[in-house]
């Protein structure tokens, strides 16, 4: 594998034994995502879009098919810390301050105090919370125990983040504030990041890709190049463009993905 | 919501103490009733004996004062626990506080005992399925025979091999306190949701990682509720490891005398000594959790 694709997956299957027979979580899945890209991964419940994510993660195995990433199997990535993980709630221990959050996968990765100190501080202004390292998580608003929750999984510099709903849980106005302000970073930091979401202009404003899934089985309906530029203030939402490639987004998320009349 | 906003803290301490107040005072009045009721029949026969009728009055002075009533009355019991407390050297055989000092001692180290194996065999139990599946059932019938039964077998044997004194008596305790860690530490350190586990998982955290910085902080809350059973299980394995042996201390001891001798005041003493005791010990964990909870972000 060249370093041209930070993702790559053959025709992946994963397969749930249940009570209720076997569910077809994800079929037949081939996407490659270049290094540097911002990909959303948009679809109904049951699509097997955060499946997805787990299984680039290596907290699932898929039943068959292949995938690297980095160039290595997702095994050996996660081993190698190649991507941070940020879930859709926090998941910040109420027992650590919001900086001795951000040191704990630095903690378990062995990074020596001084470095620890570094890379907290480092962070916690990369999502804007200079000064909060000392707030424990309670003190902190939804948005900004997400935020450090971001920074967590910046903190230990994988090339790679995967983010599964990250903002789901937030009130609209929080969500356009941290979209902008990811994106942002995105840009600063050249990380390839991997996005999962319900809400089509979320997938639109963010992504330079855009996956579209559907359910039973788990499959991929569409992949979109945004045509929309680097650069993005809010008020692009509004735009002929933004509105038509919502507007496939709604196609494909309505299975009439070979109507591509933009 | 009118009475809520008008003197809000006096109401809110109404709240708070007023049922527990209304329960004692009617705990109180039962219990005077009751010892009329109990103690009337040794009244009645002291009456005829002397031949005289007791007036309704003279009777109620009568049951409420004798020597070894079936119930002694409340203000009985706390004499003598005012005379064998404060009014006796804490070095005197005839010291309540030297008795309770005696059975907390046995209770603290048979706590120390029990939370220590508790802990030990959650951690065994939770990291491997083999100890889960042979040991716990074998955990949850040692609780099924009576402490009555087993403690004289303990405190025998380890007289045969030697052991004597305090620690047979901490055994029986830490055999009854043990109990509840297991469980209460089984459940906290399986608390940690599957996400979190995840979490741990994609920074590629060792066992250990996981155990020391995610299960065991986690399982502070579960611990805590746990310590206060064991504590209580504590004393009273304490107290009955005192009853078999014939032991010249602690309040087991003074349980026994005491109904050798039909010295029903001298038993009620010592039992409220215990519940005092108990009370005491359980609120200071109850303390140490309030404050330890609030520092570690579970409770705000």
């Amino acid at each position: 594998m060249t370093n041209s694709t930070a993702i790559s997956a053959r025709d992946i299957c994963l397969t749930f034994q249940t009570n209720d027979g076997p569910v077809h979580a994800l079929k037949d899945v081939s996407l490659d995502i270049a290094p540097g890209e911002f990909v959303s991964f948009i679809g109904p419940s049951g699509c097997g879009k955060t499946t997805f994510l787990r299984v680039i993660a290596d907290l699932e195995k898929p039943t068959s098919g292949s995938i690297t990433v980095n160039g290595q199997d997702p095994e050996t990535a996660r081993k190698s810390r190649a991507y941070g993980y940020v879930f859709q709630h926090a998941g910040l221990f109420p027992w650590r301050s919001i900086a001795q959050n951000i040191k704990l996968p630095l903690e378990i990765m062995g990074y020596s105090k001084e470095e620890q100190e570094e890379r907290s501080q480092a962070v916690l202004k990369l999502v804007d919370l200079e000064g909060f390292g000392g707030k424990f998580p309670w003190q902190l608003s939804g948005g900004m125990q997400q935020r450090a929750s971001i920074a967590r999984a910046l903190s230990f510099d994988a090339d790679i983040l995967l983010m599964d709903e990250p903002f789901g849980a937030l009130d609209e106005i929080v969500r356009d504030h941290l979209n902008e302000q990811l994106l942002a970073l995105w840009r600063r930091t050249q990380k390839t990041i991997g996005f999962v979401t319900h809400s089509i202009p979320e997938a639109v404003y963010l992504s330079t890709k855009i996956v579209v899934m559907s359910p039973r089985p788990g499959r991929i309906t569409d992949v979109i190049d945004s045509t929309l530029p680097a650069e993005r203030p809010l008020e692009i939402r509004d735009t002929p463009e933004f509105i038509a490639l919502s507007h496939r987004v709604r196609q494909g998320l309505r299975g009439g993905h070979d109507d591509l009349e933009l | 919501m009118m009475t809520w906003s008008y003197r809000p803290w006096v109401n809110r301490l109404g709240y708070r103490y007023g049922p527990v107040i209304v329960v004692a005072l009617v705990i109180f009045a039962l219990w005077y009733l009751a010892s009329i009721a109990l103690n009337a029949n040794w009244a009645f026969d002291k009456a005829k004996r002397q031949g005289i009728t007791l007036s309704p009055v003279e009777l109620v002075q009568d049951t409420w004062s004798q020597d070894k009533p079936r119930l002694p009355v409340p203000h009985q019991v706390a004499q003598e626990i005012w005379k064998t407390t404060a009014q006796k050297k804490i070095t005197s055989k005839r010291s309540l506080i030297f008795h309770s000092w005696v059975t907390m001692s046995s209770t603290m180290l048979g706590f120390v005992f029990g939370v220590g194996l508790g802990v030990g065999l959650a951690v065994l139990i939770v990291y491997f399925r083999v100890v889960d599946m042979s040991v716990m059932p074998w955990i949850i019938a040692s609780q099924a025979i009576p402490i009555l039964a087993i403690a004289p077998m303990i405190i025998v044997i380890l007289n045969s091999v030697g052991i004597s004194g305090l620690v047979p008596k901490a055994i029986i305790s830490a055999y009854l306190s043990f109990f509840p860690v297991v469980v209460g530490m089984v459940k906290g350190l399986r608390s940690p949701d599957q996400i979190e586990l995840d979490q741990m998982r994609t920074w590629n955290a060792s066992s250990a990682h996981t155990f020391w910085k995610l299960r065991l902080p986690n399982s502070v809350p579960y611990l805590f509720a746990s310590l206060k059973i064991a504590m209580a299980a504590s004393l009273v394995g304490a107290i009955v490891g005192e009853l078999p042996t014939g032991a010249v201390a602690g309040l087991g001891a003074r349980l026994l005398a005491g109904s050798y001798y039909g010295q029903t005041i001298q038993i009620w003493s010592a039992l409220i000594m215990a519940a005092i005791l108990a009370a005491v010990l359980v609120n200071i964990i109850g303390v140490a959790q309030s404050i330890t909870l609030k520092r570690m972000g579970f409770v705000s």
